[in-house]
């Protein structure tokens, strides 16, 4: 399974929505995943991968980690992967 | 209704063994948050906290009470021993059948429960000492305290995470007042510090990795701290009476629950709370010179607590000083506001307000006179000690000069 699939998956599972209902464009707020929900995405995008995603719920904009949509959070897991793997 | 007021104080935590050594941190704005230091420390991703160093437990007690004694315990032993030789009782008679002991913590005895899955789960042992759970039962603490001073009335402990000793303080403070206990040991502590206890933390990825500096702009979360503070409240004719020091009145308090939440704090949930704790202490918004923050240096509790004194305060939170000394011996979580009441103490005892340490930016959501970096003097009639907790729980304990 790709990357691209699998974070479709973990995002689908958090909000509770079918994966074909997860748009590469939405936010995770459009999604309805909520500050608590993102921290147990990240965790479940950790696990899954086996890599660890620098975030801090306190400054989520200054992390290199961009969670603006679900496109740049896989963006953001390809290149943690590829680093972190190599 | 009787009037509160508190006769003794005493406290370790990573400023100082004593309440003295703790003022006087206070006064000079130390900080005394660094390198923890325990096992596995390295498989952290946060590495600092308000550790109590230069602390050896061996000699305070002896044997059969070292293997009963978890860490928090032995903090609170510690702090209540300060507090009730401070208040000079002897806990006998008719004293002793109805004083009692009511205490705030969170995590009971982590170390001990860390230790012991190590031993069965890590190293593969079928055995776990015989004590393990009176050791790291929560009430540990509280009933360590009633047997070494003979205190035979209510006692129990209260778990409202963050705001349990508030919870605690604000109950033993309503015993006193009603007339049910003439004299009550109160306050908490916590002791989280070990490899379970901070890796659960930095789960919720709320955890600052170099700093705690509330309502500052560029705080980037809460450090955690350990410790006790443990006071005793009398009853004002009762301390009157035998010419005791009194330290400060205790003259309200109010508890709020968001009921919206289970981490994110709520503004009118912590407003409802400190107009309460004012209402209760039948004092005007405009008497109140100092409050003690529960300022974390999260993100969401500054901005939301800063919000909530504007909204029960008025006019006046411009006026108000407002410091959070987390920035100084980190989050004590059940513990924390027991320690952060020896800054309201301060305050309205000796004139000096506690500062907020590490304030770098101003926020304009923080927009309030947090006390940055140094201590000030300043006269205190009235003084807040804020609490509001993981779950939604506030409390909000109101003091007076004597």
């Amino acid at each position: 399974m790709d990357i691209k699939t699998r974070v479709i998956e973990i995002i689908a599972e958090q909000a509770m929505i079918d994966q074909s209902d997860v748009t590469m464009e939405a936010t995770l707020e459009d999604l309805g995943i909520d500050s608590l929900g993102l921290v147990e995405s990240i965790f479940a995008i950790e696990e899954a991968f086996d890599i660890q995603v620098p975030f801090n719920a306190n400054e989520p904009t200054e992390s290199d980690f961009d969670i603006s949509s679900v496109a740049s959070i896989v963006a953001g897991i390809e290149k943690l992967v590829a680093e972190q793997k190599s | 209704m009787k009037r509160v007021v508190i006769t003794g104080a005493g406290t370790i935590n990573a400023l100082g063994h004593s309440v003295p050594e703790t003022l006087e941190a206070f006064r000079e704005g130390r900080c005394g948050i660094g390198p923890l230091e325990f096992r596995d420390v390295e498989r952290l991703a946060i590495n600092i906290g308000g550790q109590i160093k230069g602390f050896e437990a061996e000699g305070l007690f002896n044997r059969q009470q070292m293997s009963l004694y978890d860490r928090f315990t032995q903090f609170t032993l510690i702090a209540a021993r300060e507090a009730i030789a401070q208040a000079g009782l002897e806990f006998i008679g008719e004293l002793a059948a109805k004083s009692g002991v009511v205490l705030g913590n969170s995590g009971g005895g982590m170390t001990t429960l860390d230790e012991n899955y190590r031993h069965v789960y890590e190293d593969g042992k079928n055995r776990v000492h015989p004590f393990v759970v009176p050791k790291l039962m929560n009430n540990a603490a509280a009933s360590h305290v009633s047997m070494e001073f003979n205190l035979k009335g209510p006692s129990f402990t209260v778990a409202s995470a963050c705001a349990s000793s508030n919870h605690a303080m604000a109950q033993a403070f309503q015993m006193v007042r009603t007339g049910m206990a003439p004299v009550m040991v109160t306050g908490g502590s916590e002791s989280m510090l070990c490899f379970g206890g901070v890796k659960a933390w930095e789960g919720l990825r709320v955890m600052s990795k170099d700093a705690c500096r509330p309502f500052s702009m560029n705080r980037n979360g809460m450090v955690q701290g350990e410790g006790a503070g443990i006071f005793v409240f009398e009853d004002y004719d009762h301390a009157k009476k035998r010419g005791a020091e009194i330290l400060a009145e205790v003259i309200g308090f109010a508890m709020s629950s968001d009921a919206s939440d289970i981490v994110m704090p709520s503004k009118q949930g912590a407003a409802r709370a400190i107009a309460g704790a004012i209402k209760d202490a039948g004092v005007n918004a405009s008497d109140v010179g100092y409050i003690n923050a529960h300022g974390t240096g999260t993100a969401a509790n500054d901005k939301t607590e800063c919000a909530a004194v504007a909204d029960a305060l008025g006019p006046h939170a411009d006026k108000v000083m407002i410091s959070s000394t987390k920035s100084m011996h980190g989050h004590l979580i059940g513990g924390t506001g027991a320690v952060e009441l020896l800054a309201c103490i301060m305050a309205l005892r000796d004139g000096i307000i506690a500062p907020t340490i590490g304030y770098e930016e101003p926020d304009p959501e923080c927009a309030l006179d947090v006390v940055p970096n140094e201590a000030r003097e300043a006269k205190v009639d009235v003084a807040l000690s804020n609490a509001f907790a993981f779950g939604g729980l506030n409390a909000v304990l109101a003091l007076r000069a004597v």
